[in-house]
């Protein structure tokens, strides 16, 4: 048997002739002209994937950086002690504990492997979180998919949601929300977003540069193997052909086990202070690692790749740098503290191994059996990488589309809102949420199907609450209005719960940035988000770009996921979304204007897109938040939800659900009782409170100036608004649990019991 | 006090509690390999010298896997994990773990597992309810649990094995309620009595 060929830089200097396969890499021409550049000679192989790597889109943010900048530029308050840059950004909530969070896309990988592709996203974004010093404590995920009764919906959802428990679950975080949309634009490419929040004291805070000559790099965690090579270079960096996807090798396999014990060891070696820097393999594996923490560092590095523990001897060090196998970690140790890392991770059973040091110089080499296979600057590869302005264009279609007339709006009936709630975006989502521990750990307050997830940080009541949303419709009506839209509906659910918003992270998800027209939303979007974080005084502090979100040339609705994160000073005053007792009164906050412009209803109704969204007003969305903390600081409230998709219907239906408490409701004078119904003005909430507090919070709002209606009270079994309809709420019930169940499989438990075995 | 798995010393505790979670990652079968811990040995040993020990969740798997309890926990039937508030009726209530209760009570606890089935031979079926050593029954099974059975209990009474949650049912803030309470109060009084 031969030996493979190693193309050495030795051989490199050799053979400057070769032609290198750069563009299956993904590189484009003038990249390559440019890493020629940048090295004087030609690139090795194994530098040569490293170059397509760290300058594909997914790693190098190319089309994006120069509108992600604007995020940089809102004030970071007083609580913000990591930023953008960073894994994930760091929050101060106090009581000597920072918070961390963000949310990633793994969007392409879940297509190809529903299971797999969902199960490391969970991983790796758990990991972004562990790198910054944090024990991770809970998880959320957004989802798209295509139509809910499609094929290949059935071929993704099952997978992908059995993939997110399964991680999650055995890693022991509690999944406290997320969402579900089915739109066909999702159809070749859903969206399967995952966000993870960590919280740590502040003195553990950890930053991933390399620094200090002589400093050991240990690789923690999993043996290296062949799975997942290529996955940012071109799965996540290209669009799928109609062909579908084909490109399964390029997907990782997760070992939640492995992640918990990596875990617990981080963290062990963390509260010992054992590491000068820390980093984890993601997305670009070795590669990523080494490169940032030597770039990081401003030092230089050597690594001895052949000392990395693999799966299959056979791998060459092309591979093992391209390798995106999970669950691995790199530290940077000084020489005194090494055994007793290296102690650490066996008590956990973690393999851990050193694989090199820093140098002086800023040189990064990586060596194969002693001979240098790498050796280039690590700012070039983390730094250095192209920077496109991309052309941008305003979509063609859009001013027909913004001019589209409305279908005519529908006298209410009984049976619209039936079949309102049971449409797939308004149904229940218990047949996804089931599948996901809600409460390990023992401190979740509030999980699905309430607005927010609201989790304990301390004994003392401190703790946060986390609200995920986006709406593609929208953002392709109105990309600016869009993704404000997005954010302000997160804001406001985390404001119902009682918690004040302070920081926000998001992933970005849209069509391909060669696409003038991608770009165009991509720049508006990003702009709407800046200029209302600014306003809302909610900094950025991470996030994620998911480009190339398109399938034959068709992309999807740009979808904005905006994460906003609420802190609160004591949990216990938490306000739930459902009616809590009979005999409270129902107050809407708001004004409800003719909006239904990208509105759920012209949506599950009539498959129609067209008009402009809901209006934006950041003052007033500003107010409500104010006005729904204090009534829950004074106690006052029983319930709050905030409105959104489906209009007030929905948000009464879902509160009258939560614990079977009805409600008769008297639409004020005003719109029509459909546009009072089903419109989706944004700045509104559905409030209920005790008969004793309803004068002291109907004043607080008008001295505020909020406007403050009264629709009702809540009361019986029923869902009655006056002179319109009557629905039992077992009827809607049934209307809104059916859906899913009907399109995946029954329920768990509905079936008959097991039978017994014949003795 | 923790226990650690590669200790084979109990450190003097009253009574051990096995709890949920993966051991193992359940890649084999859930609790296949926790079995074989090295603090293993000497919980089975202390459980047959009368220590009040409750597995939940994986700890029950755990239970039924080192032989301290009969039957075997398996795929739930439908194949999806799953957690949900369940309604448990209280079946034994003259256990070391389930003496705060009456028989016949309902209680709600959250359940979630993705292999919670429970199942066993008819005779082993048959001793278990003829003895009363059935100590809740689910009340709706959310997992095809032979003869509705959500969890167990040994002989002697002093080793329970239950697949929902207890523990998630302690305070009103965290859980549906704090009908959880009672496995834990009920050890408490045991180990006061035996004294």
């Amino acid at each position: 048997m031969n030996s493979p060929v190693i193309d050495t830089v030795k051989n490199a200097c050799a053979t400057p002739a070769d032609a290198m396969p750069y563009s299956e890499l993904g590189l484009k021409d003038d990249e390559y002209a440019r890493i020629l550049e940048l090295l004087g000679r030609r690139p090795t192989a194994s530098e040569l994937a490293m170059y397509s790597i760290m300058w594909s889109e997914h790693c190098s943010y190319k089309s994006s950086k120069v509108h992600l900048s604007q995020f940089g530029k809102i004030p970071k308050g007083e609580r913000m002690l990591v930023g953008m840059g960073e894994n994930a950004g760091v929050i101060d909530v106090g009581e000597g504990l920072a918070v961390t969070f963000k949310v990633e896309s793994h969007n392409h990988p879940s297509y190809v492997e529903p299971y797999q592709g969902a199960a490391t996203g969970i991983g790796g974004i758990v990991r972004d979180i562990l790198t910054m010093g944090a024990r991770p404590v809970l998880v959320m995920d957004p989802l798209r998919f295509g139509d809910a009764d499609h094929p290949d919906t059935k071929r993704v959802l099952p997978g992908i949601v059995a993939g997110i428990g399964g991680y999650g679950n055995c890693l022991g975080l509690p999944n406290i929300g997320g969402e579900v949309v089915f739109d066909p634009s999702y159809q070749g490419n859903p969206l399967v977003n995952a966000l993870c929040l960590g919280v740590m004291p502040v003195e553990r805070i950890q930053l991933s540069a390399a620094r200090g000559v002589g400093n050991i790099v240990v690789l923690l965690g999993a043996k290296t193997g062949r799975d997942g090579i290529g996955g940012v270079s071109v799965l996540a960096s290209a669009t799928f052909d109609e062909d579908g996807p084909a490109n399964r090798p390029a997907v990782q396999v997760g070992d939640p086990f492995m992640e918990k014990l990596l875990i617990e060891a981080c963290l062990e070696i963390f509260d010992a202070k054992l590491v000068e820097g820390i980093q984890d393999l993601g997305g670009a594996g070795l590669t990523c690692a080494l490169t940032e923490t030597s770039a990081a560092g401003k030092s230089g590095m050597v690594a001895h790749l052949d000392r990395v523990p693999l799966r299959e001897a056979t791998m060459d060090p092309t591979e093992v740098l391209a390798s995106e196998s999970q669950e691995r970690m790199l530290a940077i140790v000084t020489p005194d503290n090494l055994d007793a890392v290296l102690t650490i991770a066996q008590k956990w059973g973690v393999i851990a191994t050193a694989i090199g040091e820093v140098t002086e110089g800023t040189r990064l080499r990586v060596l194969w059996h002693g001979e240098a296979v790498v050796d280039v600057e690590p700012g070039s590869l983390a730094d250095d990488g192209p920077v496109y302005h991309r052309p941008m264009q305003r979509p063609a279609d859009l001013t027909s589309l913004n001019e589209a007339v409305a279908p005519d709006y529908p006298e209410v009936s009984t049976e619209l809102l039936l079949a309102m709630v049971a449409s797939p975006n308004l149904c229940s989502k218990r047949w996804v949420v089931e599948q996901y521990d809600r409460i390990v750990m023992g401190d979740t307050v509030l999980a699905w199907p309430e607005d927010a997830g609201v989790v304990r940080l301390s004994e003392s009541g401190l703790g946060i609450a986390l609200a995920t949303d986006g709406n593609g419709r929208y953002t392709r009506l109105d990309p600016y209005a869009g993704a404000q839209l997005a954010l302000v509906e997160a804001y406001r659910n985390v404001a119902a719960t009682g918690a004040e918003p302070i920081s926000v992270t998001n992933c970005l998800n849209f069509g391909s940035p060669e696409d003038p027209e991608v770009m165009w939303q991509f720049a508006e979007a990003t702009r709407g988000l800046a200029d209302a974080c600014t306003v809302l005084e909610t900094p950025v502090s991470g996030g994620n770009v998911s480009f190339y979100n398109s399938t034959a040339g068709t992309p999807i609705n740009p979808t904005p996921v905006v994460g906003v994160l609420g802190l609160f000073d004591d949990v216990t005053r938490r306000t739930p979304m459902g009616f809590q007792s009979e005999g409270s009164t129902l107050l809407l906050l708001g004004d409800t204007a003719d909006e239904l412009g990208g509105s759920e209803w012209a949506w599950a109704m009539h498959r129609h897109l067209g008009g402009v969204p809901p209006r934006v007003d950041l003052a007033r969305e500003k107010l409500l938040a104010e006005v729904l903390i204090a009534g829950s600081r004074d106690g006052m409230l029983d319930s709050a939800h905030d409105l959104s998709d489906g209009g007030l219907a929905q948000a009464l239906v879902e509160s009258a659900l939560a614990k079977g408490v009805g409600a008769r409701v008297v639409l004020p004078a005003g719109p029509t009782a459909f546009v009072q119904l089903f419109s989706e003005s944004a700045g509104r909430a559905l409030v209920s409170v005790p008969r004793s507090e309803e004068l002291r919070f109907s004043e607080m709002c008008s001295a505020r100036g909020l406007p403050c209606t009264r629709i009702g009270v809540t009361d019986g079994d029923a869902l009655d608004v006056q002179d319109v309809l009557t629905v039992g709420l077992e009827e809607l019930r049934t209307a809104y649990e059916a859906t899913l169940p009907a399109l995946f499989g029954p329920l768990a438990g509905a079936t008959a019991a097991h039978p017994s075995v014949a003795s | 006090m923790p226990l650690w798995h590669a200790d084979s010393s109990l450190h003097d505790v009253d009574a051990v509690v096995l709890p949920g979670g993966f051991s193992y990652g359940d890649y084999l079968r859930c609790g296949a390999i926790a079995r074989f811990a090295q603090v293993m040995p000497t919980i089975v040993d202390a459980a047959k010298g009368g220590m009040p020990v409750l597995g939940i969740c994986n700890g029950f798997q755990v239970l039924c896997e080192s032989h301290l309890l009969p039957g075997a926990l398996t795929r739930n039937q439908h194949l999806h994990f799953v957690h949900r508030d369940q309604p448990l009726e209280i079946a034994n209530a003259a256990t070391a773990w389930t003496n705060a209760y009456e028989a016949g009570q309902v209680i709600t606890v959250p359940v979630k597992n993705g292999e919670g089935c429970y199942v066993g031979d008819e005779r082993t079926l048959d001793e278990l309810e003829a003895e009363g050593r059935v100590i809740a029954y689910y009340v709706g099974n959310p997992n095809g649990s032979m003869r509705d059975i959500a969890g167990i209990t040994n002989e002697r009474g002093n080793v329970v094995g239950i697949m929902p949650h207890p523990e998630h049912a302690v305070e009103a803030l965290t859980g549906p309620g704090t009908d959880g309470l009672g496995f834990f109060s009920s050890v408490l009084s045991s180990l006061v009595a035996a004294q």
